[in-house]
């Protein structure tokens, strides 16, 4: 008896032991650099298929190098607990709000020198590229991809209410009028925002910096500002005396996006390629959707508030691994934006596969560079380009401003509450909220500094 | 359980078990660990995963509460940095009115609607089964699917299901998530459809308990229905009574799912509890994570529960063992 206790307790012993050895790392020792690279979660067979043989040809081309997938979208909350816990993959993609904060704080790897040997490294737009520099000028982050934000409508919810959907609204107030016209003709919400998770503070700034406004000015916060009291004061005499924003007032991004794609909102403001996630995430009918630069107010400081996406490696990295992401990067993101045979190659998977191709972008270079690569791919464009013509024929010649650099989506955040507390407390005192939001956001911009 | 018993036979129950002989000098692990190697070798891997997945976690949130970390950069020794942040923070005092408030209504009304219903079936003689099923159904959905089915229940909408319902008496629309004064019974009323049927099945469980010739002789004695409920049923139930009381006051505490997935903390932090809070330091920062106010405040409100806790078993104390 004794002796079949002390076997089985050595076996419990043995299964623990077996456990534990099953958290080890293990990295094949074929001689190969192996990098984890980000492949968009929920593709479709094809899709999964397309992107395994981009692998395969950079793996011809660089037989020293092994690639596997990692599936990774970027969330705020998501994105925070991997980045703290070392699960992401060795190549990711962050919005350019985050880059100069994970620079300044070494939180990605230091590829300075090796986006210095990039071809293309001087050709960037100079306020694209500073998404991804450290205060030194080096590139630790690549941005891949540029927008600025745009004005999406409903073209259906347009002619339903009597309104010309080749004629967008040209000012804030035309956006006032035809959001209660759509309201009261269709009984859907004419303008609809987001609030929630820090959109609101992103959109606020958004049509602050549209009217000439800032909210952050030399490491100090600007929110008591007057532009920032004309946004909110419209947003206040459309939500309550028009009527015109319909019932959701706690939206976030993918919220806003599925019952914009769902006909219940008329417009909206969001980034100008959002196309993409209306259509492949949220069966958008493409018959539905238009798009139309921002409203500029006559202030020489009025801009489009602009955003992109920057591909960065891991902290965790080895130098080996360093210069193999690099690679990938140059490889799968960037030659589509520069070498013909791979934007064709790149755009004929998508259409293949019916993901949009020709969503409006910024261009991550120059104008003449964009123009160029929309001529190669122009036969595989399956988006609506002309109920886009309202935005793409204007947005180049807008002003183009970048995101806050300081403690950005705690300022958001504490925008997010103003916001909420406009559309849902009817008479919200917009001095009290203001002196409020200034003081909370420049404690959140003195303790990031 | 120490080899050493000093204490007259009997007070342990242990009659049966012959005492161990007194020994001098202090017994080592093995010693005491009745059933020695075998015993300690069994139990390793619950300690080792007890150990590393809830043990050390805990250490660690206590050494992180006073650093400031990203987990990525080097931490750095900060003292007491984080605490002061933390009491500073205006969304701090948001946070526990709160808490405070969804507690209150949760108690209000999720603490007396398990034990009313149980009582009721109890006294269903047909189809108990079915009943304590029905009650116990919403447990079995999972809780974000929940939530999700109860924000469309919660369309603000006129065509949103409560909306619909209420307008077929004239009342509505009602902006269920939206406005400030009802937002936080909102969540309140799906966290109790949520959570009410496993404290039914605990009620139920020990209402099975409850001697059926008690009831007998309070009748004989002309007792009715409520005088059978007064002074029988709930002092018979009161050691469960009490159990769930402390339980739900600690799971009202911390409170996140309803608050997190309905509104985000809105509208304008109408809903921001504790939990959410701590979240929003750890993973809405771009500072990267703010695991250092996260922890102090995660301390903060452990140390309060575990006082709460202790407090209220030492006041409660002589009522539940009379």
């Amino acid at each position: 008896m004794k002796t079949s206790r002390a076997a089985a307790a050595v076996a419990a012993a043995a299964l623990t032991a077996v456990g534990l050895g099953a958290c080890s790392d293990d990295e094949p020792d074929d001689g190969r650099t192996h990098i984890t690279v980000t492949i968009d979660a929920g593709l479709e067979q094809a899709a999964i298929d397309a992107f395994q043989a981009r692998i395969d040809q950079f793996e011809d081309a660089n037989p020293d190098i092994a690639v596997e997938t990692q599936e990774y979208t970027w969330t705020a909350g998501t994105f925070t607990a991997q980045l703290a816990g070392g699960t992401l993959p060795d190549v990711f993609t962050v919005p350019f709000t985050d880059g100069r904060g994970l620079i300044e704080r070494g939180q990605i790897a230091d590829i300075g020198d090796l986006t210095a040997a990039l071809p293309y490294r001087e050709d960037y737009n100079p306020n694209i590229a500073a998404a991804g520099e450290d205060p030194e000028g080096d590139m630790w982050a690549i941005p891949i991809a540029a927008y600025g934000q745009g004005l999406h409508y409903n073209r259906t919810l347009f002619e339903a209410a009597g309104l010309d959907p080749d004629a967008p609204p040209t000012t804030w107030a035309e956006i006032q009028s035809a959001a209660e016209t759509i309201s009261d003709e269709t009984g859907e919400a004419g303008y609809a925002v987001m609030t929630n998770d820090n959109t609101g503070g992103w959109i606020l700034t958004t049509v602050v910096n549209a009217l000439g406004g800032r909210t952050e000015a030399d490491g100090a916060a600007t929110i008591d500002t007057p532009q920032m009291r004309e946004a909110l004061a419209q947003l206040q005499a459309m939500r309550w005396d028009d009527n015109s924003m319909g019932d959701n007032f706690l939206y976030d991004w993918a919220t806003i996006n599925q019952e914009f794609a769902s006909g219940r909102i008329g417009m909206y403001v969001s980034g100008g390629g959002n196309y993409g996630n209306l259509f492949t995430q949220n069966a958008l009918n493409p018959d539905d959707y238009g798009l139309t630069v921002l409203p500029l107010a006559d202030d020489p400081n009025a801009g489009v508030l602009g955003g992109g996406t920057l591909a960065v490696v891991s902290p965790n990295a080895e130098t080996d691994e360093q210069a193999a992401a690099v690679k990938w990067i140059d490889f799968y993101y960037m030659e589509k934006l520069t070498v013909q045979e791979a934007a064709v190659a790149d755009a004929e998977v998508k259409a293949e596969t019916d993901q949009p191709v020709g969503a409006p972008e910024l261009p991550v270079f120059d104008k003449a560079t964009y123009d160029e690569v929309q001529t190669w791919i122009a036969e595989y464009v399956n988006v609506p380009v002309e109920q886009m013509a309202p935005y793409t024929g204007q947005v180049f010649d807008q002003p183009l401003l970048n995101e806050p650099v300081t403690a950005t989506q705690e300022v958001y955040g504490v925008l997010d509450t103003v916001v909420q507390s406009i559309l849902t407390e009817e008479g919200a005192d917009i001095d009290a909220l203001l002196e409020t939001a200034q003081a909370e956001a420049q404690a959140a911009i003195d303790a990031a500094a | 359980m120490s080899s050493i018993d000093t204490r007259p036979a009997g007070v342990t129950g242990d009659r049966a078990r012959p005492r161990t002989a007194a020994r001098p000098g202090r017994p080592g692990l093995l010693a005491r660990a009745r059933g020695g190697l075998p015993t300690l070798v069994f139990l390793a891997p619950m300690i080792i995963v007890f150990g590393v997945f809830s043990w050390l976690p805990i250490g660690r949130a206590v050494v992180m509460s006073f650093q400031r970390t990203n987990l990525v950069s080097d931490p750095v020794w900060v003292g007491l940095a984080n605490f002061q942040q933390v009491f500073a923070d205006p969304q701090l005092l948001t946070a526990v009115q709160n808490t405070a408030y969804f507690a209150v209504l949760a108690l209000l009304f999720g603490y007396p609607i398990p034990l009313v219903a149980a009582i009721l079936m109890s006294e269903v003689r047909k189809m108990r089964g079915l009943f304590s099923a029905l009650a116990y159904l919403p447990v079995v959905v999972p809780p974000v699917v929940a939530v999700l089915l109860w924000k469309l229940f919660y369309d603000a909408g006129e065509d949103g299901v409560f909306n619909t319902i209420l307008g077929w008496v004239g009342i509505g629309p009602v902006a269920w998530l939206q406005d400030a004064d009802i937002v936080m019974p909102s969540l309140v009323l799906e966290a109790t459809w949520a959570a009410a049927g496993g404290t039914v099945i605990i009620y139920l469980a020990a209402l099975t308990g409850v001697d059926p010739s008690l009831y007998e002789a309070a009748e004989i004695d002309g007792a009715g229905v409520w005088h059978k409920l007064w002074h029988i049923t709930l002092p018979q139930l009161r050691g469960i009574l009490l159990i769930t009381f402390i339980l739900q006051i600690i799971g009202t505490a911390q409170v996140f799912l309803e608050p997190f997935l309905f509104t985000d903390g809105g509208p304008a932090n109408k809903t921001l509890t504790l939990l959410l809070l701590i979240y929003r330091y750890a993973f809405t920062n771009s500072l990267g994570g703010d695991y250092g106010a996260a922890a102090a405040l995660s301390l903060l409100l452990a140390l309060v529960l575990t006082a709460f806790s202790v407090l209220y078993f030492r006041l409660t104390r002589s009522w539940s063992s009379s």
